[in-house]
């Protein structure tokens, strides 16, 4: 079913989208998170980029696991669907659900405790399976919600708030998301809207799996001189090495490239992926070389951001499997129930 | 004294030796010929060289409950020999390969002792060696065939159909019969005592276990997405599904399905997937067994609170994963029930036939939207592996799926206010909505409990209680959706009840008992929570007997806990050694019973 939503009443100043919705149309409740807590500004830029994207909200279907990153679906597209599961078990409602109906857009929000740690298993699956959806984690290293344990993507040495170095070193989800073969891998950062709306918007439209890393500084328990997850580390320590720019069908394209830096992508909905690079090294189409810079990188402590990795045509599994092109929950009883006469032969059979 | 269709024939066998489908077309030819057949297989947790055994019973009075003596023994397995030479019956026959002489452990003179030269005869007619092995067990079936009077033409004509298409085999395969056939009738006093003859007792029933019926319920039930994780005894159903979805959910023309199947990285995984597409409104199942319950305990109390309807069949078997995997018993009762954290409650289907797997498997997916949470379907490895005659499967083609409470686009047009948890009907059951239906209402944010009846967050006690309550009042509605109980008076003056496999031997139990002066009214639990029908049966006896296949005794507490019952009234019979209960350990039980309690029974007899 698609119901092109009424536009609601509104403020002139607020813009509207193609469908004639403005960006209010795609908020939710007002969220109960830290001030300042990065979170938040993910969940402001999945708003915009999906006004921007003009899909209606409620063709999206939120999901996630626990932790506070994971409770922030609450705080947009209040008028699609969420499911708030169990700790790091979101990527298995996320497989059933888009199993169950592939019509849908499903963004996913996790945290690092709920992907790296007690989701690593599903998380890694959820790749291989190749899930059409945009799964964003909400990287701070730490446990939020729990009050700031370490989490696994914290980096060895980054001292707690108390001042204690973390012993351990860290999962880099990039490079495990890039080597288990997710079509579409990303990082990004919570303070850096300009990169982290068209990621999202990309990974929105991407048929495949697409991940996106963004680091989102917990203001409450990662946030000190030591961390190496805090606002002022990041900024001082991002190397952007591919920008995404997502080029709608209707766009004027107003930029012009230099020669040879720009990769121009078709999306499946007939708008444009641009990706330009910013490190003449960099190669975004490859998993080998991709994966090699971002590793070497997180050696020097440089955190590289951008569309690392992107797989043009790639499958979902839906086409994996060979499902019907009706969404499961719409198939009628007569496609599913094979009736009387075929049971007579069944039980003939067993005769 | 020669007697027809009333036998325990046993197959001791080592695993991988190919036994398992000369012996499944033994058990298929008498089928066939009229008379009423079950099968048992007994096996390890191991792919090769451990011993298996696999029983037939053919019983025209349809027991078809383990026993433990058996009046045939085909002993191919020489580290077993002594044990299988030990379970014969007085009088029984012992079949065995004579190639190497009479084995030393064969010290009855009690038994028929009938010796094979099976290993010779395939020397001399085969070459390579694989087929060697495998039709060492053709050859005896082909003895058996002479020795039990069986007709040959069905087990041909069974070897035609089985190969047709690989017809190459065919001639061999008869061959082998032949062999064994041919030296009996020429060596060997052919018949035996213990005899078949035609009969026509089988009607229009099938052969079938419980797993396969499961799956072909699931199917016609409307079951899209199969989510599991192999685990014995319970793979057989998503083995099953994929065979029969493969042929009955593919277009035609594009050839795409009309359903999935996705072997997940683990329990944990599976059923979320089912919760997932459940959510999302298709109907899911995921198959497992007592290991992969433990791992789903989460994830089956969310949807308990987040209220997602569910599928999950648990085949039992005995213990955790390096107890007794490839053994039967009815342990996960309790765990099942109250599966997950903070009063969480499970409604149970408990088949007892493969005609009722594929019932209840169907029913499951009605029930299972209808009520808005988990089902599961407990059966055991006894049911779930082993082919059983079965009454046939039915399907009415006017039923219609029961999809349960959900708004439309049209019905969230007419509401004012939408509200996910509010009681409407006073049943307990609210409405559902599924992801993309309405642009402005009807979405809402699923969770566990910290939300009040209009799925707003809220962590206020009251709400949290009043949910608890319509939670409450909705177990009542359930209760009242599951099937009856199947009771059954004799007149007598004390109970019995049971579920699930116990229902195999039950009927000669009773019968037996009857024999003996003790009768007994009877109750099949077909499903919990547990109906009046239930409270009616013990709250009329005085004694009651309560027979379950584990230690703890875990439908005792069951019945406590749903209905308050006082546990002392029920006299437990446990059996928990992993294979089915037999008639004879329910008898035995009973009757220590009422000797060591000295009650009266309703005729004296002599003992
Ligand atoms: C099975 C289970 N174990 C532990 C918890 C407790 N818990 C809640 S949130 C959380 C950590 C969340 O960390 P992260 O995913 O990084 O999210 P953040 O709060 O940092 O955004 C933990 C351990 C839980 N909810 N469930
Ligand atoms: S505790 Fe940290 S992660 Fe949680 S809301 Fe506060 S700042 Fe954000
Ligand atoms: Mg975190």
């Amino acid at each position: 079913m698609t119901f092109v939503p009424k536009p609601a009443a509104r403020h002139p100043l607020l813009k509207t989208n193609e469908i004639g919705l403005t960006r209010r149309d795609y908020e939710a409740i007002v969220s109960t998170l830290c001030a300042g807590c990065g979170h938040d500004s993910v969940s402001a830029a999945v708003i915009q980029a999906c006004h921007e994207l003009s899909i209606p909200p409620h063709q999206f279907a939120k999901v996630s696991g626990i932790g506070c990153s994971s409770k922030t679906p609450s705080y947009f597209l209040g008028n699609a669907h969420g499911f708030n599961s169990v700790h790091g078990r979101m990527p298995s409602i996320a497989t059933g659900a888009y199993l169950a109906n592939k019509e849908l857009k499903y963004i996913g929000i996790s945290g690092d405790g709920d992907s790296a740690s007690i989701g690593l298993g599903q998380f890694a699956h959820i790749i291989r399976r190749k899930v059409d959806m945009c799964y964003i984690v909400d990287n701070n290293g730490t446990y939020g919600l729990t009050k700031g344990q370490f989490s696994a993507t914290n980096d060895r040495g980054s001292t707690s708030k108390r001042g204690v170095p973390n012993l351990y070193a860290p999962i880099d989800l990039v490079s495990l998301a890039i080597q288990l073969g997710a079509s579409f891998v990303a990082r990004s950062f919570s303070g850096d809207k300009q990169q982290l709306i068209p990621l999202i918007k990309a990974a929105v439209l991407h048929k495949g799996f697409a991940f996106i890393d963004v680091i989102s500084p917990c203001v409450m328990f990662n946030n000190h001189e030591g961390s190496t997850k805090s606002y002022s580390h990041v900024r001082n320590h991002t190397e952007p090495v591919v920008d995404a720019n997502l080029i709608m069908p209707r766009d004027e394209i107003a930029v012009e490239y230099e020669e040879g830096t720009t990769i121009s992508v078709p999306m499946h909905d007939g708008s444009e992926l641009h990706l330009r690079k910013l490190s003449d090294s960099y190669e975004p189409n490859d998993r080998v070389s991709a994966l090699t810079y971002v590793q070497k990188a997180q050696e020097e402590g440089e955190i590289v951001t951008g569309l690392l990795f992107l797989e043009e045509d790639a499958v979902d599994c839906h086409d994996i499997l060979g499902t019907t092109d009706t969404p499961f929950n719409g198939l009628a009883q007569e496609s599913l129930c094979p009736g009387a006469e075929k049971l007579e032969q069944i039980n003939d059979s067993l005769r | 004294m020669t007697s027809f269709n009333e036998f325990v024939i046993r197959f001791a066998n080592v695993n991988g030796s190919g036994s398992a489908s000369a012996n499944g077309m033994f058990a298929k030819a008498l089928f066939r010929m009229g008379i009423p057949v079950t099968t048992r297989n007994i096996f390890p947790s191991n792919i090769q060289g451990l011993p298996t055994w696999f029983e037939v019973r053919a019983s025209a009075r349809e027991y078809f409950g383990r026993r433990d003596k058996v009046d045939i023994m085909v002993a191919m397995n020489a580290e077993t020999y002594k044990e299988d030479v030990d379970r014969l019956e007085s009088g029984g026959y012992l079949i065995y390969d004579s190639t190497r002489g009479r084995p030393r452990e064969l010290n009855r003179d009690d038994v028929h002792e009938i010796g094979i030269p099976i290993t010779k005869l395939i020397l001399s007619e085969f070459s390579d060696p694989k087929q060697r092995q495998l039709f060492k067990n053709i050859v005896y079936v082909g003895a058996l065939s002479a020795l039990l009077n069986m007709e040959f033409d069905v087990l041909t004509s069974m070897v035609a159909s089985q190969y047709r298409g690989k017809d190459k085999l065919i001639q061999p395969n008869i061959r082998a019969l032949e062999l064994g056939r041919n030296y009996a009738l020429k060596y060997l006093r052919c018949p035996m005592e213990v005899q078949v003859k035609s009969d026509d007792l089988i009607g229009d029933r099938i052969l079938v276990d419980g797993n396969e019926a499961a799956a072909l319920g699931a199917i016609y039930g409307g079951a899209t997405l199969c989510a599991w994780y192999p685990i014995t005894p319970s793979t057989s159903v998503a083995d099953a599904f994929e065979k029969h979805a493969s042929r009955l959910r593919v277009d035609p023309n594009t050839k795409k399905k009309n359903f999935a199947i996705i072997q997940a990285e683990d329990e944990l995984s599976a059923i979320g997937m089912v919760i997932g597409a459940g959510w999302n409104g298709a109907r899911a199942f995921t198959a497992t067994s007592g290991p992969g319950i433990s791992l789903m305990n989460e994830f089956l109390g969310l949807a308990y609170f987040a209220e997602v309807p569910a599928v999950v069949f648990d085949v039992q078997r005995a213990g955790p994963s390096t107890g007794m995997p490839t053994r039967t018993q009815q342990s996960d009762i309790l765990s099942v029930a109250f599966a997950s954290h903070g009063d969480t409650k499970h409604p149970i289907l408990l088949p007892a036939t493969p005609k009722e797997c594929f019932d209840f498997a169907a029913d499951a997916f009605d029930l299972a939207e209808r009520i808005q949470s988990p089902v599961i379907v407990m059966t055991d490895l006894e049911l779930g592996m082993n082919q059983t005659l079965s009454d046939p499967f039915q399907w009415d083609d006017a039923r219609q799926f029961d999809r349960g409470k959900v708004l439309d686009f049209e019905d969230l047009e007419q509401i004012e206010r939408y509200g996910r948890y509010v009681d409407v009907d006073g049943d307990g059951i609210g409405y559902r909505t599924l992801p993309g239906t309405h642009p402005t209402k009807g979405s809402f944010f699923t969770r566990g409990s910290s939300r009040n009846e209009w799925a707003v967050y809220t962590e206020d006690a009251q709400s949290y209680i009043h949910n608890m309550d319509r939670l409450n009042k909705k177990w009542e509605t359930i209760r009242s959706l599951m099937p009856q109980s199947d009771v059954e008076h004799r007149n007598g003056r004390a109970g019995i009840i049971y579920y699930g496999t116990t229902a195999t031997p039950m009927n000669e139990s009773i019968g037996l008992l009857d024999e003996n002066g003790i009768t007994l009214n009877s109750m099949r639990i077909r499903s919990y929570p547990f109906g009046p029908e239930v409270v009616e049966f013990i709250d009329a006896h005085e004694k009651i007997f309560l027979v379950e296949q584990n230690r703890d005794a875990q439908m005792k507490s069951l019945l406590s806990f749903d209905l308050g019952v006082d546990p002392k009234k029920f006299v437990s019979i446990l059996y928990y050694g992993g294979f089915s209960i037999s008639a004879d350990y329910i008898v035995d039980r009973v009757t220590e019973h009422y000797i060591v309690n000295k009650l009266p029974r309703l005729r004296e007899v002599e003992s």
